[in-house]
């Protein structure tokens, strides 16, 4: 009986954990379906050609968020052609965060020409699956035979201010990785960032 | 009266000239070590981050209400290196912040983050409450109450 409860417990604690963490390198992915900045759904399926993606949590107004803007719109350049297409994902809650509104993120996308899909995640529901907790925050995925799977979970590089002596392109490596057929050598890193905006309620 | 235009101008300078020194994480361990019996309360904060602006307040009023105790609250900014004089001083100076400001000199963030403490994403704000026994991290946003029931409450 004290065992029963005793592995309740675990198990209940397991699971609380596995919420508020989100997915780890080597999960497989759920699909979503989020509206775009143009009103279409858009979901993981959608490409069917692809090899992987790379899921960017991005906003309107974190300042290091928009000094990636750029680097996101060069990575789905260089990678969408190969099978790896940028989607990116706005996290924070408009309530929360007015700026963060479906209607400004349509402004942004339109004024810097996002070459790739900005999501709406109404309820933050796909950022708490994935969870992500900052912007940027990116997870690069590839299609395997158990399904599209967590492969590297960090930032894009080391070098956020810009003039880095060591930068190292960790997504870029990932990419060029998993293109060869072997797993990135580095499948997580840290970076400041800002929070996310979560939902008052 | 020429001495009190002195006086005036060093006066202005002072208030003006804002003490925000760069700290590189060893120093910040060694003065933690070297601490006896003090508490630090070390945010981690940007002048983009507006959460981190919101609450700096708290900090502020904890600093005042602790002054006789044993305690430190320690301001380190993450904003780059190259916008402390256009930005974080004058940040500091505008709003008047009496507590010790920094700005963080470590250029390795996926380092610095993890000896910060292993748990931490690099979400700011974030709030490192430590002393010779204790040792607590918090990536969030404090409330007035929360933050003072922390300190209260540290064992």
């Amino acid at each position: 009986m004290k065992n029963l409860f005793l592995t309740g417990l675990l198990l209940i604690s397991t699971l609380a954990f596995g919420q508020t963490t989100g997915y780890q390198v080597g999960d497989v992915v759920k699909d979503f379906a989020l509206k775009n900045i143009d009103s279409k759904t858009v979901s993981l399926a959608d490409y069917k050609d692809a090899k992987g993606y790379i899921v960017v949590f991005t906003c309107n107004t974190c300042p290091v968020a928009k000094g990636y803007q750029d680097r996101v719109a060069a990575l789905n350049a260089a990678f969408a052609i190969k099978g790896y297409p940028v989607v990116a994902i706005n996290p924070n809650d408009a309530g929360a965060a007015p700026d963060e509104s479906y209607e400004k993120m349509q402004v942004l996308a339109k004024e810097k020409s996002f070459n790739y899909p900005y999501l709406f995640d109404p309820n933050q529901v796909v950022t708490k699956q994935f969870g992500a907790l900052k912007t940027p925050h990116v997870f690069v995925l590839s299609k395997t035979a158990n399904g599209t799977t967590v492969e590297y979970i960090g930032a894009i590089d080391n070098d956020p201010e810009g003039g880095n002596a060591t930068k190292v392109n960790y997504v870029e490596n990932a990419i060029d990785a998993l293109n060869s057929g072997k797993k990135p050598a580095v499948t997580a890193t840290k970076a400041v960032g800002c929070s996310i905006k979560w939902q008052r309620g | 009266m020429r001495v009190f235009v002195i006086i005036c101008l060093s006066l202005i300078t002072y208030s003006v000239n804002a003490q925000v020194k760069l700290l590189k994480l060893d120093d910040l361990n060694q003065r933690i070590a070297n601490g006896k019996d003090t508490t630090y309360v070390i945010n981690f904060w940007a002048t983009w981050c507006s959460p981190c602006v919101a609450e700096l307040p708290h900090f502020e009023k904890l600093r005042a209400e602790n002054i006789k105790k044993p305690v430190k609250v320690l301001l380190v900014s993450l904003d780059f290196k190259s916008k402390l004089q256009k930005q974080v001083v004058p940040f500091v100076s505008a709003n008047k912040i009496k507590a010790e400001v920094f700005l963080l000199d470590e250029p390795d963030q996926q380092q610095y983050i993890e000896r910060i403490d292993k748990k931490w994403s690099g979400a700011i704000p974030a709030t490192l409450f430590v002393n010779k026994q204790v040792r607590r991290f918090y990536e969030k946003e404090f409330t007035e109450t929360e933050l003072k029931n922390t300190l209260f409450n540290l064992k």
